[in-house]
């Protein structure tokens, strides 16, 4: 059942925005569609656009796919927006601030809602960027939520990580507090024509100072791999240096150096090992992240509510402790092993 | 594991520039559990049909005090079709006279829904006609 797939690469938008649905639901047409589009992937350069609300990301999302489309290229963008703990809803409202990339061809915007996830992405964002890449846009732009510093989940889905600030929303201690700011590749400082534009500016780049010379990859550890496989970290003559630019969205003030930068970066990653290191880092964590989560489902599946809740009871209770707990879940599985390897045959049917 | 919401678009199209009533619907909708892609003001029939498209809603729903619904919805009711949006709903919110109701609705607007219209109900609409169309 691939023609859900074969349009999107056709170039059908109404395929690729339904595709998008079944992503976002998580239903079985995606998996399908995206087994046969990934290796139509990494074509794309990534982008993501993170920083706190009201910095005018969504407004410099906007400029930027402007800067791209004058210089041909078709853009794809993903606006998250938080999705309400309590009503399980949500108002997208970037799109209202992108009106100028209206009635062009070349561009796709799609709005995303969290959906329970934290870290400022939607579980489901890193699949919506492979449909939009293998659909052949040339630039991804991923904006995330903004909510805070603790951010860091998109350094992991774009290869180059733009960070915005705007001045008046901090002081100097803000600027060296770990989380979002030492994921830019690129720092930004929107709204440059407020007043205190360059105390902001003097900040970021004394934080900088302070870091020079840092690893510029973001490791995570998965539990895939032992410590001893890792790369080599890059010597530190070879390190990327973040730019601080200035810029004033909502007039394109200041984009093009910009997306010079970006298209820099891009340069830089591709030209070292950099971008395979990336990506490998990358796939480990997420394939690292879905078994976690299959497995888990599995084995709750095969070994059956009845004993799951008995477990829980007991621990409950104080009769067994956590680690015990873990044990007797997965012993209580293992005692069914066989059992359990044909379960796995059959879900793949 | 995944959840399907009900995607609606909320916009108003033409030169209205009154917008609490749109805001307090997409408040409403997102309290029940929907994802409003929120558009705004000054919205073309076209921006619109685009954004329906792209967003893959299954209701559009149009906010217009200006008097200009007869103009404006057959026009963006004519683009969805165009786009293959045919089973999208759409429900218009506003000042519409009781014969031009008759006539949109012949048209193929879902719903109508006039000041002082109850939140719960307009919610309770968008939830049946998306989960039991007709």
């Amino acid at each position: 059942m691939t023609a859900l797939a074969d349009a999107v690469l056709s170039g059908d938008i109404r395929a690729l925005s339904r595709l998008l649905t079944h992503i976002q639901n998580e239903s079985p047409p995606a998996k399908e569609a995206l087994a046969v589009l990934y290796p139509h992937t990494g074509r794309a350069h990534l982008v993501g656009i993170t920083g706190a609300p009201g910095t005018g990301k969504s407004s410099l999302v906007n400029s930027l796919a402007k800067a791209y489309r004058a210089k041909g290229l078709t853009v794809g963008i993903i606006a998250v927006d938080p999705t309400s703990p309590f009503s399980g809803g949500a108002v997208l409202g970037d799109r209202i601030r992108m009106r100028d990339l209206a009635g062009d061809r070349g561009v796709f915007i799609r709005s995303m809602a969290t959906r329970g996830s934290l870290g400022g992405l939607a579980r489901t964002t890193g699949d919506a960027v492979r449909a939009l890449d293998a659909a052949g846009f040339d630039v991804i732009l991923i904006e995330t939520v903004g909510a805070g510093q603790s951010e860091v989940e998109i350094a992991h889905e774009a290869h180059t990580t733009v960070v915005v600030e705007a001045p008046g929303l901090g002081d100097d201690v803000q600027a060296i507090k770990a989380g979002i700011l030492e994921i830019a590749d690129i720092l930004v400082v929107n709204k440059a024509d407020q007043p205190n534009t360059q105390h902001t500016v003097r900040a970021l780049k004394a934080m900088l100072d302070l870091g020079a010379n840092r690893p510029s990859e973001f490791w995570h550890h998965s539990r895939l791999s032992p410590e001893s496989s890792l790369p080599a970290q890059p010597e530190a003559a070879d390190h990327w240096e973040t730019p601080v630019i200035e810029t004033v969205a909502i007039t394109d003030d200041g984009v093009e150096p910009l997306l010079q930068a970006i298209d820099t970066h891009y340069e830089y990653l591709r030209s070292s090992q950099r971008l395979h290191i990336w990506e490998r880092a990358r796939l480990e964590s997420e394939l690292a992240s879905r078994l976690k989560d299959a497995l888990l489902d599995r084995l709750v599946q095969h070994t059956g509510q009845e004993k799951v809740k008995q477990i829980l009871d007991q621990l409950t209770e104080r009769v067994i402790d956590p680690h015990t707990a873990t044990e007797s879940l997965l012993n209580a599985a293992n005692s069914h092993r066989q059992g359990w390897n044909s379960t796995a045959i059959q879900d793949q049917e | 594991m995944g959840q399907r919401k009900i995607r609606v678009l909320v916009a108003k199209p033409g030169l209205d520039g009154h917008d609490r009533g749109a805001k307090v619907i997409a408040r409403a909708l997102r309290d029940a559990g929907m994802e409003v892609i929120y558009t705004g003001l000054r919205q073309t029939p076209e921006m619109i049909a685009e954004a329906a498209l792209q967003e893959d809603v299954d209701v559009v729903g149009l906010s217009i005090l200006s008097g200009a619904h007869m103009a404006l919805t057959p026009r963006i009711l004519e683009l969805l079709q165009a786009n293959g949006m045919e089973d999208v709903k759409v429900i218009l919110g506003g000042i519409i006279p009781d014969e031009d109701i008759i006539t949109l609705k012949a048209l193929g607007v879902a719903g109508i829904y006039g000041p002082g219209t109850s939140t719960a109900d307009i919610v309770a609409d968008v939830q049946r006609m998306v989960e039991d169309p007709q």
